[in-house]
Order: structure tokens, then sequence, then C-alpha cells
């Protein structure tokens, strides 16, 4: 569709112009991962046992600041409402909006990745599985983050209301990603690995076709 | 104004009632279980709460759905209330495993998967209760809501799953859900006071939602021609 | 034809209501002014055109087309610059007017942009970040955004607000041409006395009721809270 080429190559351009920001919050990621470590102690042991969980901790607590972020700048001069009364579609702005967003989150996982091999030794060879894991984790928290995100923009008490609708919605992400990562780097004997990604598939579907459903309603008077 | 309260109060008189009646027969009368004794007398409440707290979600759910399709305020007031019925009966149902799993397994909590999702559910609608302050429009808190209602709902069943597949690498246990057919009659007592208790508390609470949304929209307008305006005409 | 066909539109902001039983007919090719206090509902009038927001009663059709059910159809053929500019800051005055001509199919090509720009004296501006740029300018970049989807109404609120005076005489040649290119405006305004020589009908709004619709010539001049008429700027 026409209009959701011109609205994926808007957010691209926004976030283009706003990289500043991205190392920013790549860097709030990296000291997650920093405190997180600190927390448990230099148990290297244990560090590694749970580094997939520490990386989509600290993905998912940097994914808020990079999804408010998004919205900023459609709010602040209406901008969004702008495009709606062209007309453009909503949906086709909402996957436009979302897509930019999981591109965005997806770089940020693929940067934190060599901070985890760091911190905690915590590696792996299948870097092909690992990218997918990470694609397909940014896509569940892609899809309904900006969906609460344009919500959200729209409120007081921005700051707490999005992570507090979004991290309830996205446990079984936190849960299937992190368990996928963590086969990859400590091994898995028992071929565990698919029916977690099949589980990643199923709520990344589900959340980019219920997000663009729902998004019209939400932007719209 | 107000309609009567009577059908309401009545309805949560005959909660009490049967909760009472079933509560006091599971507690009292019913023989102990055979391997875990008198804790497992919890299940004549917990049981039914987990009944409950589903319908009650079931029910905003519904709402929220009429409410996106109608357009119609009532949906709004009754999604308020039923949202407010299900996170709680849901932080309850949690209460109660806590209390079951201190004496059985010696912690807190045991990452069962159903209580897990519960627990996630409290975290994602009492989250939506809190969206609902945060809005004042009334007409987008209840877009909102509704939309965020439908996300959360349908997102329980995946919970689940994912929570399910996640414990059971680790533990073999579950929850003693089953119980015997000598101890369904307290059980399903007790799920019947229950659902006319919250049922009637709903009622009321809908009507107080329906009640601040009366003053919080203007009234109605006059009908036409009650003052005069020189309007019409083509310019 | 006629342009805007509004029978008893009602909006309601929580408690108050904002537009009362505003019936009127504009026809097409007309300048119409809407005046009247602030706070009387002059942009909640001009938004409800615009289906930015919906009527709560009423209703409204736009060049034969029902403004709730042919939503599309009627952005397609109106356009509103409102109090906001709908711009985006982070982007250049270009790629700001760019992103909406993607979306209307205009012409993109960085020529014909930058032609638009110079029309409304942002000529030299084209590749500045728009978050530099002063409320005068952004109002300027705002009326090239509209034009450019070449409206058949266009709807106005308080287009001279941040301008100078040349921006003054920039908006009313854009009316000339307008009128000319027979496109129907309505706009709303504090300027009364310049509104006067350029429309040719004229709204009053008065707490959100219609106390007025007909010839410019004939509208009765807004009142201030003393009954004093107002006076106004340049």
């Amino acid at each position: 569709m026409n209009d959701l080429l011109a609205a994926l190559r808007k957010d691209l351009l926004l976030q283009w112009r706003g990289r500043a920001q991205l190392i920013a919050i790549f860097a709030f990621g990296a000291a997650a991962l920093l405190l997180f470590s600190f927390a448990i102690g230099p148990d290297s042991q244990s560090l590694r046992q749970h580094a997939a969980g520490f990386l989509w901790l600290g993905l998912l607590l940097a994914s808020t600041l990079s999804l408010a972020e998004s919205f900023e700048r459609e709010m602040e001069e209406q901008a969004l409402e702008g495009l709606l009364l062209l007309p453009a579609s909503a949906r086709a702005l909402y996957y436009g909006k979302a897509i930019a967003n999981w591109g965005h989150l997806t770089l940020l996982g693929v940067a934190l990745v060599p901070v985890m091999v760091v911190l905690y030794d915590a590696g792996t060879l299948r870097l092909l599985s690992l990218f997918c894991v990470i694609l397909l984790g940014t896509a569940g928290l892609s899809a309904p983050g900006t969906l609460y995100a344009a919500m959200t923009s729209q409120t007081r008490g921005r700051q707490t209301l999005l992570p507090l609708l979004l991290f309830p919605l996205v446990v079984p992400v936190l849960l299937a990603a992190v368990k996928a990562t963590s086969l990859l780097i400590l091994g898995d004997p028992m071929g565990q690995f698919r029916p977690w990604i099949s589980l990643l598939v199923v709520f990344a579907v589900l959340h980019w076709s219920l997000g663009g459903l729902l998004f019209g309603r939400v932007v719209e008077d | 104004m107000p309609r009567s309260s009577a059908r309401p109060v009545a309805l949560i008189a005959l909660g009490v009632a049967f909760l009472f009646a079933g509560s006091f027969w599971g507690l009292a009368k019913a023989p102990a279980e055979l391997f875990m004794g008198d804790v497992q007398r919890i299940m004549y409440v917990h049981v039914p709460t987990a009944w409950n707290a589903m319908l009650a979600l079931s029910f905003s759910f519904v709402c929220a759905v009429s409410y996106l399709l109608t357009n119609k305020w009532k949906w709004d007031s009754r999604l308020e209330a039923g949202m407010e019925m299900g996170v709680v009966l849901s932080l309850l149902l949690c209460m109660q495993g806590a209390i079951w799993a201190k004496p059985t397994w010696g912690v807190w909590w045991d990452w069962d998967p159903r209580l897990t999702t519960t627990a996630v559910m409290v975290f994602a609608f009492g989250g939506i209760l809190a969206l609902r302050a945060f809005v004042d429009d009334p007409e987008r808190r209840a877009v909102w809501s509704s939309v965020a209602c439908i996300l959360a709902f349908v997102d329980v069943p995946i919970v689940y799953f994912s929570v399910k597949w996640w414990n059971s690498l680790h533990q073999a246990q579950s929850t003693p859900q089953t119980v015997s057919s000598a101890f369904h009659w307290p059980l399903r007592i007790n799920a019947f006071g229950i659902l006319f208790l919250w049922t009637g508390l709903v009622a009321l609470r809908t009507r107080v939602a329906a009640a601040r949304l009366r003053s919080e929209l203007a009234p109605p307008l006059p009908p036409p021609g009650a003052t005069a305006s020189a309007s019409g005409g083509a310019l | 034809m006629i342009a805007v066909a509004a029978g008893g539109l009602c909006r309601r902001y929580g408690r108050r209501w904002a537009l009362i039983e505003v019936t009127f007919d504009l026809f097409e090719g007309s300048l119409a002014m809407v005046t009247g206090r602030n706070g009387s509902g002059k942009s909640t009038l001009l938004r409800v055109l615009a289906t930015a927001i919906r009527a709560d009663q009423g209703s409204l059709e736009i060049f034969g087309h029902d403004a709730r059910a042919e939503r599309d159809a009627v952005r397609e053929q109106t356009a509103l610059l409102g109090h906001r500019t709908h711009l985006y800051e982070p982007l250049t005055a270009l790629e700001n007017l760019a992103v909406a001509a993607r979306f209307v199919g205009g012409d993109r090509r960085r020529a014909a942009l930058l032609a638009r720009l110079e029309e409304v004296g942002l000529g030299d501006r084209g590749d500045d970040l728009v978050q530099t740029f002063s409320a005068g300018m952004r109002q300027r970049l705002a009326l090239a955004r509209v034009l450019q989807q070449r409206p058949r109404l266009v709807l106005l609120d308080e287009p001279y607000g941040h301008l100078d005076p040349p921006g003054f005489l920039l908006v009313d040649r854009f009316l000339q041409r307008l009128r000319q290119e027979g496109a129907t405006v309505l706009m709303a305004t504090h300027l009364v006395q310049r509104g006067r020589d350029i429309c040719d009908r004229g709204l009053v709004l008065e707490a959100g009721r219609l106390v007025y619709a007909g010839p410019v010539g004939e509208m009765p001049a807004p009142l201030a809270a003393d009954a004093t008429p107002f006076a106004e700027g340049a």
C-alpha cells in the first residue's frame, strides 16, 4: 500500500534524525546489564546461567524508552492528526511505526549481545538462530508497545503507564525469548528450541493483527 | 433517579447465604482429604473463586467489545465494574494460593501455571484501571480501556501456556485441583455463592460508575427552539 | 452546489457544550469568515468540519458526503490549518512537505516543493529543521502544507495568527487565489475588519450558538464582555 510505504519512510527518517537517542538508549541498556551483574555478584557460573534473562530484561526496560520516544514527535504538534486528515490510513500509520520500532529494538538487541558476551561470558556460535530470536522477540514487543505508546503519549503519567500496561502483556515474549536464548548459550540437548520459537511467532502474529485493527480507534476521535 | 437497589442487594444477600452454607459444609462437615488433611479444604473456596475470577474477566471482555461496537456508555460503566471485580477476585485467588502453598510446599509461591497466570492478570488489568485514572476525557477513557482489556484478555491463554511450558521443565508438581465427587456439592454451592455476590456487587458498582459519568458529561441539551438563535439559511 | 450542509451540530467537551445546534449552509466558491469571542466555539466548529473530531449530535455533509459515513471522502477534499501546525519538528521544511505529498499523491520532486516554499516566503529555508523556525515561519509552512493538498474546502483557524504585516498580505493573496480557483473557504479570525474586506459571508458564534449567518456586510460586530465593540489589530 502506498500509505504504508509513505508512513514507513517517514518513521525511518524520524529515527535517523533521532539517532543520538538510539545511542543513549543503548547506553542505558548496557548500564542495566552491568547493574544486573553487580546485583548477582561475580560468580561467573551463575552469571552465565542467567545471561539470557539479563539481556532480555535490559532490552525490555530500554524498549519503553524507545517506544515512548517514537510518539513524542507525533504528538508535540499533532503531526499524527495532520496525517490522518490528509487522509492517511490509520492502519498504515500503525504498521509503519510498528515496523520502524521493530527495527530500532532489533538494533538495540543486537548491540547488547556483545555486552552480554563480555559481562557474562555468555556467547553462542549459533548466531543466526540468536538473531532470529531477537527478531521475533522484538516483534512481540513492538506491536503492542506501539499501540500503548500511542495511547500513553497523550495522557498524564505517561512514563509510568507505558511499562505498567506493556510488561504484563509481554510476559510470554519474555519467557519464550529468555528460554530460547538460554538454550542457545547453554546448549539444547533435548531440542526444545523450536516450541519456544513457535510461541514467539504466534504471539507476534496475534498482536500485529490486533494492533492494526485497534489502532484507528485509539488515535481517532 | 437511582433505581431501587433491591435486586442487587438481594443478590448479595443470597450470595453470602450460599457462601456460608457451602463453606460450612466444606469446612466442618465434609471429611478431610486423605493425603493433605485439612489444608485441602481451601479448595472449597479456591476453586469457586477461580471460576468466578475467570467469569468476571470474561464479562469485562464482552463489555469491552460491546462498547467498541455500540459506543453506548452503559458498557463502559459495566467494564469498569467488571474489571475491578476481576482484579479483586484474582488477587484473592493469589492469596488463597499462597495460603495453600506455604504449609504444603514450604514456600509462599510455587509458580503453578494457573496461579502465575492469575498474578500476571492482576497486573495487566490493574494497569488498565490505572490507565482509567489518568485519562480525563470520558470517551477516550472508554475507548482506550476497552482496547487494553481486549488485548489483555486475548493474552490470557498465551500467558498460561508459556508459563506452563516454562514451569514444566523444573517441577512436576501441580496444585491438586481435583476434588473427588463426594465433595462436589459444597464446591458448587460456594461457586454460586460467589457468583451471586460478585454479580450483585458489580451491578451496584456499575451504577456508581454511571453516576460519575453523568457528572462528567454535560447534561443533554434542551430541545431545539428553547432559545431563539438566528441559525439557518444559506450563506 | 452546497459545499457544507451543517444541521444541528452539537459537541461537548466534558461538562461544557462547545457547539449547540449549529445549522448553516455554505455554497461552493464562497469565502466565509466565522468570528466570536474566545471560547465561543470557532475552533471546535472548524475541527468538526475537518472531521478531526466528531459532532455528538447533528448532521454534516461536505460536498454531499456524510461526514460520519464517508469520512475519508470528506478528508480528501478538505484541509485544515489548525492551532497546532501538524509539523514534524526534527524534519526540514522540505521533508515535511514531502511527507504530506506522499500521502496525497502530489508532486514530490524537490523543485516542486521548493516552489511551494517560495510562495510562502520560505524559499531559502527549505533545508532547515522546523525546530529552528519561529512561530510565524511555522505558520507559513503549515499554510504551504495545506495548500499543497489542493483542497476544495479550506478551513483556516486564525491564519493571521503569528504573522507579520507581510504575512498578512500573503494570506490575503492566498485567499484571493483560492477564490479564483473556485475553492470554498471558511476562516476563523478575530480580525473582523480585515475579514469583512475579503470575505463575502459571515458567521458569528456566541457561547457555542450561531447567532448570525449571512452576508458579511450585515454581520453584527462581536462585543467584548462589557458590551463595547472590539478594537482590533492591524
